[in-house]
């Protein structure tokens, strides 16, 4: 036996021996001995019965007793929501974000104590309530610009641009000497165009300014400030004309082909998208990820967690259902090999694409959480002045200012999103 | 006892209540309690998800009254109203073309009831790929030499509720059309002939025989089209999702309720939308009643 692997037995034993303490903890009963029937809900409808189901024999292996069948729904949040009022609905699922956070527990069972979780996954304190965790990311990704090399080339740019006003110039290269669109919006979609977003932390290079400065502040749409900043070089690019001729007819599964033929130099994505363009170009080498522009100091690249996933607080068999949640954040190395982001758990490596981004000083940092009582508050601004961060609605009005579309201009919209944001925050408080 | 022993009006009243059972269930089941319980949300400032809803009184209805934004989407209903007459107006003429002696008369009924038979999601793709610059609609407009007119159907914002009220009409004419064509057909043939012998021609037929006669079903049609066009939501949201220009009130209510997890202020939208059509509904019936 070589020492690799006694490390291996070791390592796995040692593995073997958290699992049991855990599960000990949970229900007083020893892995093996968990049975039951779950349902597990997804949202991966393109993988559920390929992927999930190898998944479901490699659980088995470890909890033979477990009988787990898998359902997808294609619009995930849509779908789950009406059915949760129900008490049918799965045993493991997403926990959709159209849940108020503060009425998570009437839906979910608590997975165990946020002091105690913290340390050992990222992203929990997101959707956490009073101190329980009720869900773990699936992923952790991260948010940043998908560009082809082969059009930054062909458009004699060398290096990667940092700045906004590089990154602008950039595109007008672009424009200039290739026949590629220089930023595809994906405005028709629209669901895209909320990537955008993630990306505020890169623009405020602090990641203290989303929950704890931002929701102080009176004027999140002020110039100078981040949203304002990155929103009007959204402005900017599509007054320029360095976007799609026609976004209201674009299409996003199209869209990732084209980039894949070089008929579209940038995105702003996720990095779950990475996987998804690669598996469409020609060669998936041309596909590169980069950091948001910035004008910040230091340059990061804001973690943010993809979908939780929790158990279903009707659920009949709850320690099944938690013993699938451990094995899928665990052991299933999904986040990365389906969701293209990173483990939720802290012991997990970054994967080599992002080294070679640490190596340049880029830092990759998960937005500090609310300050205590302020939980939740950002959600339930965000949702009483329709300022909607995370939706689509301004943002499309923003394209359609910048290609000249609506009377108002950047600056209007900014002032008008500072006013209802205002009003909410003081109805709130 | 049996029955057929019961007296004739008791035996009729069972039936009755036995056939409308189920349909009266499920009248109530899906249309009434829903609605029941939409009024009483409206009063609420329910989430959609909270355990428990907080009754705000009339705030909802205060706030839809005092933010005039949300009543400005209804000029986007103006065109879905103009292009109703225009929809009426291409039904009604292909319904007394085909109710006389056609070549392919069948074949022609087929091709124009076909589009309300397509699903109105595939309808909404198919025409997001028609209207796409150097789509099906720029290429057959090139063939035929009208290149230089080419517009961005869905990117131009005043040509924008034009193209989806088209959409619109190609969608919806041909229930009107099969409407029109049934009543056409239950106009006794005798009269035609008649009328023939007397030396009226095609025209006079339309004017004084056929219009008359289906006036009932005309304004039927008139009212279902003008409450469509204030509550259209399908083709616009399925195209657009509401954005350049192309917002109805539906959508608005829709993304208030939903995206924004306003479920009472969105409830209370609908019921000012419900209260709207009721209204118009009813000015219609007493001004067509007046005209008799």
């Amino acid at each position: 036996m070589s020492l690799s692997s006694v490390l291996l037995v070791s390592s796995m034993f040692l593995a073997g021996c958290s699992d049991e303490k855990t599960s000990t903890d949970k229900g007083g009963e020893k892995e093996g001995e968990i049975s039951g029937d779950i349902t597990v809900i997804t949202q991966r409808t393109d993988i559920v019965d390929t992927i999930f189901k190898d998944y479901a024999s490699k659980f088995n292996e470890k909890y033979p007793e477990v009988n787990v069948s898998f359902e997808a729904l294609t619009d995930y949040g849509g779908e789950i929501t009406p059915r949760m009022n129900t008490k049918d609905y799965g045993d493991v699922l997403l926990i959709p974000t159209q849940v108020p956070i503060e009425d998570i527990p009437s839906f979910f069972e608590p997975l165990g104590d946020l002091a105690e979780m913290k340390d050992q996954y990222m992203g929990v304190e997101e959707r956490a309530v009073d101190g329980k965790v009720y869900g773990i990311p699936i992923a952790i990704t991260y948010t940043g610009i998908v560009y082809n090399k082969k059009v930054f080339e062909s458009a004699g740019v060398s290096e990667i641009p940092k700045t906004f006003e590089q990154f602008t110039e950039v595109l007008q290269k672009v424009k200039d000497s290739t026949k590629a669109v220089p930023l595809y919006t994906n405005y028709a979609a629209g669901w895209p165009l909320t990537q955008w977003e993630g990306a505020v932390t890169t623009v405020a290079g602090d990641p203290d300014y989303y929950n704890i400065k931002m929701i102080n502040e009176d004027d999140p749409f002020g110039k100078g400030k981040p949203h304002y900043e990155m929103y009007k070089l959204m402005y900017d690019v599509a007054e320029k004309g360095l976007i799609e001729k026609d976004p209201l007819t674009t299409d996003w599964e199209t869209s990732k082909a084209m980039m894949g033929r070089g008929e579209i130099a940038t995105m702003v994505l996720g990095s779950w998208a990475i996987e998804q363009i690669k598996s469409q170009a020609d060669n998936p080498d041309d596909i590169g990820y980069m950091p948001f522009p910035t004008n910040a100091d230091k340059v990061i690249f804001p973690l943010g967690a993809d979908f939780q996933i929790g158990v279903n607080k009707n659920s009949e068999s709850k320690e099944a259902a938690e013993a699938w949640v451990d094995w899928f954040i665990n052991e299933s190395n999904y986040s990365v090999e389906q969701a293209g982001g990173i483990s939720a758990s802290k012991s997990a490596e970054l994967p080599e694409e992002l080294k070679q981004y640490e190596e340049q000083g880029v830092e990759f940092s998960l937005l500090t959480p609310a300050n205590d009582g302020q939980e939740g508050l950002l959600d339930k601004i965000d949702k009483e002045s329709e300022v909607g961060f995370w939706l689509e609605d301004h943002k499309k009005e923003i394209v359609e200012a910048g290609i000249g579309n609506r009377k108002e201009s950047f600056d209007d919209i900014a002032d008008r999103l500072n006013k209802d944001w205002n009003k909410a925050r003081a109805k709130i408080k | 006892m049996k029955f057929s022993n019961l007296p004739y009006k008791k035996q009729q009243l069972v039936i009755i209540a036995a056939f409308s059972l189920i349909p009266v269930a499920l009248l109530i089941t899906f249309a009434y309690v829903p609605v029941m319980n939409m009024i009483q949300y409206s009063f609420t400032n329910w989430n959609g998800f909270s355990k428990n809803k907080e009754y705000v009184g009339l705030e909802n209805y205060k706030m839809i009254f005092t933010r005039p934004e949300y009543f400005k989407v209804f000029t986007v209903s103006l065109y879905y109203f103009a292009a109703t007459f225009f929809q009426m107006g291409i039904a009604l003429y292909f319904a007394t073309i085909l109710s006389f002696n056609v070549k392919f008369k069948n074949l022609f009924k087929g091709i124009l009831f076909f589009p309300y038979l397509l699903n109105g999601v595939a309808i909404g793709f198919m025409f997001l790929i028609f209207f796409r610059p150097e789509g099906t609609l720029d290429t057959v407009m090139q063939a035929i030499g009208l290149g230089n007119i080419i517009q961005l159907w869905l990117g131009n914002p005043d040509i924008i509720n034009i193209s989806l009220a088209g959409t619109s009409v190609w969608r919806y004419m041909g229930f009107n059309f099969i409407i029109f064509l049934g009543a056409i057909s239950s106009i006794s043939g005798e009269v035609f002939e008649a009328s023939e012998i007397d030396g009226a021609n095609r025209w006079h037929q339309f004017i004084y025989i056929i219009l008359p006669s289906i006036k009932r079903i005309i304004q039927l049609n008139l009212i279902l089209a003008i409450s469509g066009a204030i509550s259209a939501f399908e083709i616009p949201y399925i195209m657009t999702g509401g954005s350049n220009g192309s917002e109805t009130f539906v959508i608005q209510t829709v993304s208030i309720a939903f995206k924004y997890g306003k479920v009472g202020l969105g409830s209370a939208m609908a019921v000012v939308l419900l209260l709207i059509v009721i209204i118009v509904t009813l000015i219609q019936k007493s001004a067509f009643k007046e005209e008799e």
